[in-house]
């Protein structure tokens, strides 16, 4: 059975090395050449990109902006898991069904809902001003776009914490508060870390989900606020260099690449603390 | 006995009632924008002023003129099919062998299939371009299915695996030796119940095909333009209140097939699990 199975895995993994990896291979030879013929090879690009201090904070910009969001993901998603955990299965249909629904619907529509909401007309300026205050700009900065990627991104978080929650042996929590600890004291040195593995999955899909989230960032953020996609597709398509382009898109990747790998380590750490 | 008690119901209290706060605050942002998208769609005015003035259909109407709407429409649902149709049969096909082998070989292709999840899909999209310009083709829809089913099949791979691992072995046992081909087990036995997980992670799929910008905006070719590309350009312009009503045209329609596959297939509980 085990043998006869695995051969089914082929026409997926040749469509993946035929149009993914072979498309990455190229993108990394397109990076290190001098023009878009990959002709000849150079590392010009990559000192370009490190010597410049604008390219370089885009980055930074970039990898800081989706440890906001999945802040602010974790301390709203996780209230939400633990709560739906402790619900009768009917209500915990409805929540789930609520959370995923921002991400299913269309990104553009999304985003279009919010302009119409943070605009300087918009719903929240409405009440604002109605207490007098000056109209807040939230449209086109920092603070709107963390809203926004917050929103779309939380189911990304409240169901890998769910599922860890759903299993989790609720004799533990009980047993933490028979022994003498409070509810808070249970939360922090029981329910949270053995939750971990599911925190971290969790912190690893919302976290590249938003700083690779072009069509939100570019529309909420507007043309001023310039994170690496929209500086990738600046310089493939508005700049039509090619090159650089790649050099961008593979620094990118290297750098998601290894936050993903250091926060991976992190939760098998915490995998076998929850074990023990 | 009774105060220590009376003191750590306060806190059981205090707990559920930040956390009860903190869920019903991202409850309103969760569910507030999709509200407002409907209400505004909905608007009889030339602005996209919320609260809308007052209820009408006017610009659901104007919708049956918006040719170039309607053409972006189709040609989003009809790439949107393809990539589902295409990543449901690779995606279960691969499912089986990633759910059963412990090979190493496996291993690395689950990790590999999964990895546009993680990877920023604009990078792939002009990786993509880069790969077929270099190859001497032209962006075609062909290379634009391709590319939305190497970052929509990873959704089918996971619904599907997480109920090929809670399939009860000894039926697949039990089929064999009372004599069924392999392909008979899968027929009968195995695909009957996994259908639930892979009817789920097709809905994602599509869902996330219909809704791809990043790989779109590099493979599609000049003259076919997708649904979210067209709607973004009139967003980032004129914002024209027809986009309203697509937007809450969108919104109704993912409401709908949610729930069909709430019924038909359990949806929020193959994610949950």
């Amino acid at each position: 059975m085990k043998s006869t199975d695995s051969p089914l895995v082929l026409p997926l993994a040749a469509l993946f090395v035929a149009f993914f990896v072979a498309p990455l291979c190229v993108l990394v030879a397109l990076s290190l050449s001098t023009d878009a013929n990959i002709a000849s090879f150079t590392a010009a690009h990559y000192v370009k990109f490190f010597t410049d201090s604008f390219n370089y904070s885009i980055l930074f910009e970039t990898l800081l902006l989706g440890v906001k969001a999945t802040l602010v993901c974790l301390v709203f998603g996780y209230p939400i898991a633990w709560i739906c955990a402790r619900s009768g299965a009917r209500l915990q249909s409805i929540i789930v069904f609520l959370v995923i629904l921002p991400i299913l619907t269309s990104v553009v529509v999304r985003t279009f809902a919010w302009i119409v909401i943070l605009g300087r007309q918009g719903i929240i300026n409405q009440v604002w001003t109605a207490f007098g205050f000056e109209p807040l700009r939230l449209l086109y900065t920092e603070v709107g776009v963390v809203m926004v990627l917050a929103q779309v991104q939380m189911p990304l978080m409240v169901l890998p914490i769910l599922t860890v929650l759903t299993k989790m042996d609720p004799n533990l929590a009980d047993a933490s508060r028979v022994l003498g600890a409070g509810e808070w004291r249970t939360l922090f040195r029981v329910t949270i870390p053995l939750s971990l593995p599911g925190v971290i999955a969790g912190c690893i899909l919302v976290y590249t989900a938003c700083i690779t989230a072009f069509v939100t960032q570019t529309l909420i953020g507007g043309a001023r606020l310039i994170y690496m996609p929209l500086n990738i597709y600046q310089q493939a398509i508005g700049a039509n260099n090619w090159p650089f382009a790649a050099a961008l898109s593979v620094i990118f990747m290297v750098a998601v690449l290894v936050i993903v790998g250091v926060l991976n380590a992190i939760g098998k750490r915490s995998e076998v603390y929850g074990r023990a | 006995m009774d105060a220590p008690r009376a003191a750590v119901d306060m806190e059981a209290l205090s707990l559920r009632i930040v956390f009860g706060m903190l869920a019903a605050i991202a409850m309103v942002f969760l569910i507030g924008p999709t509200i407002v998208v409907l209400l505004t769609s909905f608007t009889p005015s030339e602005s996209l002023r919320f609260p809308p003035s007052g209820l009408s259909l006017r610009w659901y109407w104007a919708l049956i003129d918006a040719d170039q709407m309607q053409r972006a429409a189709w040609a989003s649902l009809i790439v949107a099919f393809w990539t589902t149709v295409i990543s449901v049969v690779l995606g279960t096909a691969a499912s089986l062998a990633i759910a059963r082998s412990s090979s190493k070989w496996v291993r690395a292709a689950d990790v590999l299939f999964m990895s546009p999840l993680l990877l920023p899909a604009l990078a792939f999209g002009f990786a993509a371009l880069v790969f077929i310009s270099r190859m001497h083709f032209s962006p075609s829809l062909t290379f634009l299915v391709l590319g939305h089913v190497i970052v929509c099949v990873p959704f089918v791979l996971r619904t599907t695996i997480a109920s090929l691992t809670q399939l009860d072995p000894a039926l697949l046992d039990a089929s064999q030796s009372l004599g069924a081909s392999g392909l008979m087990t899968f027929r009968r036995v195995t695909l009957p119940l996994i259908a639930p997980g892979v009817a789920s992670g097709a809905f994602l799929a599509f869902m996330a095909s219909f809704d791809n910008v990043p790989v779109s905006l590099f493979l599609s070719d000049e003259r076919t333009e997708m649904l979210p590309i067209h709607l973004w350009q009139q967003i980032d312009t004129n914002l024209d209140v027809r986009t309203a009503a697509v937007s809450g045209l969108i919104v109704i329609l993912t409401l709908v097939l949610m729930l069909i596959a709430e019924r038909m297939a359990g949806l929020t509980r193959q994610l949950a699990r």
